[in-house]
């Protein structure tokens, strides 16, 4: 069968699983496409090369796309978010000096609480506390300013500062940030470097927040319909295999060879088992779902989602909130995801847009065949956010 | 008041840097300045107070000057990546040439243009030197390997020279592979055996 060669750019991170599994899994292959995946130096970079078209498609910070759509960060190229690559998956952590006073003051570090963790870090730490992220426009700077917003933190001077994720560790042994917040294996990274201690999934602060999207140009998915549909396709069949659990030692072994992430295997599983390091004595914790592929419609790219961010990138920097998230919206293509990923059977909701943060607990919804459950949804302060527009 | 061109150029190769200063210099009225360690480096940029700044593509540090895309970075003036309107063709082939520009917002497009195209010329260059060198280095190991492959097949097999690599070429040709991954694959297990 002929193939068609797609160039796709990615950042070595645990999170650029359904990508790199579609490739090596052949699952590209099946649906008559080939992967030719192209890791990028930097979050910059690799908007530009989808921006420019370089590559026609990218792993992307979900809220990138939505900032562009905003005028915000300088290029102003319109692109899609076709679908979810994956749900949560960050981690906060603090350098070595911090996490010793939290441990003096008799923190236990249950790697679960925010509130409880941001009101112990709020003793612990200095009148300033610096944060390193990986890009102004992440959900990891959402996730830290939400929580940061919503415990005692806020009576801080908190800056947030951009450090290359494989710097992290680097920095803060450098003194020039104090914690950070970043996609594993970085995190794990800096407590086997013996620098740092983590103190949270990003899960704690939002359990269901759209980590990295499938981004496309709006002009290349018009044109390019059939391509797109085949990407998607082995995409989603690439993060239900990585919803196996069998499959996850296997999914290990292959993002760490040195054309991906070119770290131990060890480090990656886990991310994958939600098995956690979080010191240097080697503490323990247990994260269920730490990272999702897959399960509860996970890869559904909800229009709610999209106004989430822009609500939050529109405060920030004085738009009008009900025109962001109305543009925002458009970002987020759950039409693009019902109409190519319909023929699959997958599951999907019957709604595009919800209320984020208001399920306590795992509901099930209607949907195309009647069986979807969703996840528990909420935010740490059980605050429920209602999209407008 | 100076009515230069501030140009801040960060790159950590010495050699590199000031072949771009040099380039930059004879395009007219700009002052240069290298910033060549990433630690800090938005608040190095910033006592700079620079028209332009120029950083290699491939450079993972350049995500920090996306601080200073967004308004409420530590510059004063807010920068914007020139890519946007008008000077979007410029900005491809500044990105194809592997050099990114940030520029400082109310610069008129005839100004950055001169510079931009050199730096564009500039990074070209280099990074087909860069290209030639690591192909040439890649081609030197790559005979050094299929050497060695050489002479463990001469000992083993008490052949000569040319049919020992006459035997390597039939090898890859019959597996479908390069001369030099079968060269290595052979030094790998000789390796292991003895």
């Amino acid at each position: 069968m002929r193939t068609v060669t797609l160039p796709v750019a990615y950042m070595p991170l645990v999170d650029a699983a359904p990508l790199i599994v579609a490739r090596e899994m052949g699952f590209d292959h099946a649906e008559g496409i080939s992967l030719d995946l192209r890791p990028a130096p930097s979050w910059s970079s690799l908007r530009d090369m989808l921006a420019f078209g370089h590559v026609d498609a990218a792993h992307l910070l979900s809220p990138v796309p939505v900032a562009m759509a905003l005028g915000l960060g300088g290029i102003a190229t319109r692109l899609s978010a076709v679908s979810v690559l994956s749900m949560n998956g960050t981690v906060i952590g603090v350098g070595t000096q911090l996490a010793g006073r939290l441990s003096d003051q008799g923190y236990g570090f249950d790697f679960a609480n925010a509130s409880e963790a941001g009101a112990a870090l709020a003793k612990a730490a200095g009148d300033v506390l610096v944060f390193g992220v990986p890009f102004p426009f992440s959900m990891h700077v959402e996730l830290l300013r939400y929580w940061v917003a919503g415990t005692e933190l806020a009576s801080k001077q908190v800056e947030i500062r951009t450090v290359p994720p494989p710097l992290m560790a680097q920095a803060l042994a450098g003194g020039e940030i104090n914690a950070f917040c970043v996609g594993e294996p970085w995190g794990s990274f800096a407590v086997d470097d013996n620098v740092g201690a983590l103190l949270l999934p990003g899960k704690a602060i939002w359990t269901c927040a759209p980590e990295k999207v499938l981004a496309v140009r709006n002009d290349w998915a018009e044109t390019e319909p059939h391509v797109l549909g085949s990407l998607m396709r082995a995409v989603w069949r690439a993060g239900r295999w990585l919803y196996n659990k069998e499959s996850r030692t296997t999914a290990s072994e292959m993002l760490s060879r040195k054309t991906y992430l070119n770290v131990s295997p060890e480090l990656i599983d886990r991310a994958l088992m939600g098995e956690f390091t979080i010191s240097a004595r080697g503490e323990q914790r247990h994260v269920d779902g730490f990272v999702e592929f897959f399960d509860g419609a996970a890869t559904f790219p909800w229009r709610s989602q999209a106004k989430w961010v822009a609500h939050q990138l529109a405060k920030r920097n004085g738009l009008d909130v009900t025109t962001a998230e109305r543009q925002a919206a458009k970002v987020f293509r759950s039409d693009l995801y019902r109409r190519e990923l319909h023929g699959l059977g997958v599951e999907t909701p019957g709604a595009s847009e919800k209320l984020e943060g208001a399920l306590p607990a795992s509901t099930a919804v209607a949907s195309t065949h009647g069986s979807l459950i969703l996840p528990p949804n909420v935010f740490f302060d059980r605050r429920i956010f209602e999209p407008t527009g | 008041m100076s009515q230069n061109l501030t140009v801040v150029v960060v790159e950590q190769n010495q050699d590199r840097a000031f072949a771009i200063v040099d380039a930059l210099k004879e395009s007219g009225d700009v002052d240069v300045f290298v910033i060549g360690n990433a630690s800090g480096l938005a608040r190095k940029i910033a006592t700079h107070s620079p028209d332009i700044v120029l950083i290699d593509i491939d450079n993972p540090s350049r995500d920090m000057l996306e601080e200073l895309t967004v308004a409420s970075g530590p510059l004063e003036r807010p920068v914007a990546m020139f890519v946007s309107g008008a000077a979007g063709g410029l900005a491809k082939a500044a990105v194809e040439a592997g050099v990114s520009a940030y520029v400082v917002d109310g610069l008129q497009a005839e100004r950055i243009k001169p510079v931009i195209d050199t730096a564009i010329a500039r990074f070209h260059v280099l990074r087909q030197m860069r290209t030639e060198l690591a192909e040439t280095r890649r081609a030197l190991e790559e005979r050094k390997v299929i050497d060695r492959a050489k002479g463990l097949l001469m000992k083993a097999k008490g052949v000569s020279e040319d049919e020992a690599y006459a035997l390597l070429r039939k090898t890859a040709m019959n597996q479908n592979r390069r001369v030099a991954d079968v060269a290595e694959a052979l030094v790998t297990a000789s390796g292991l055996l003895s």
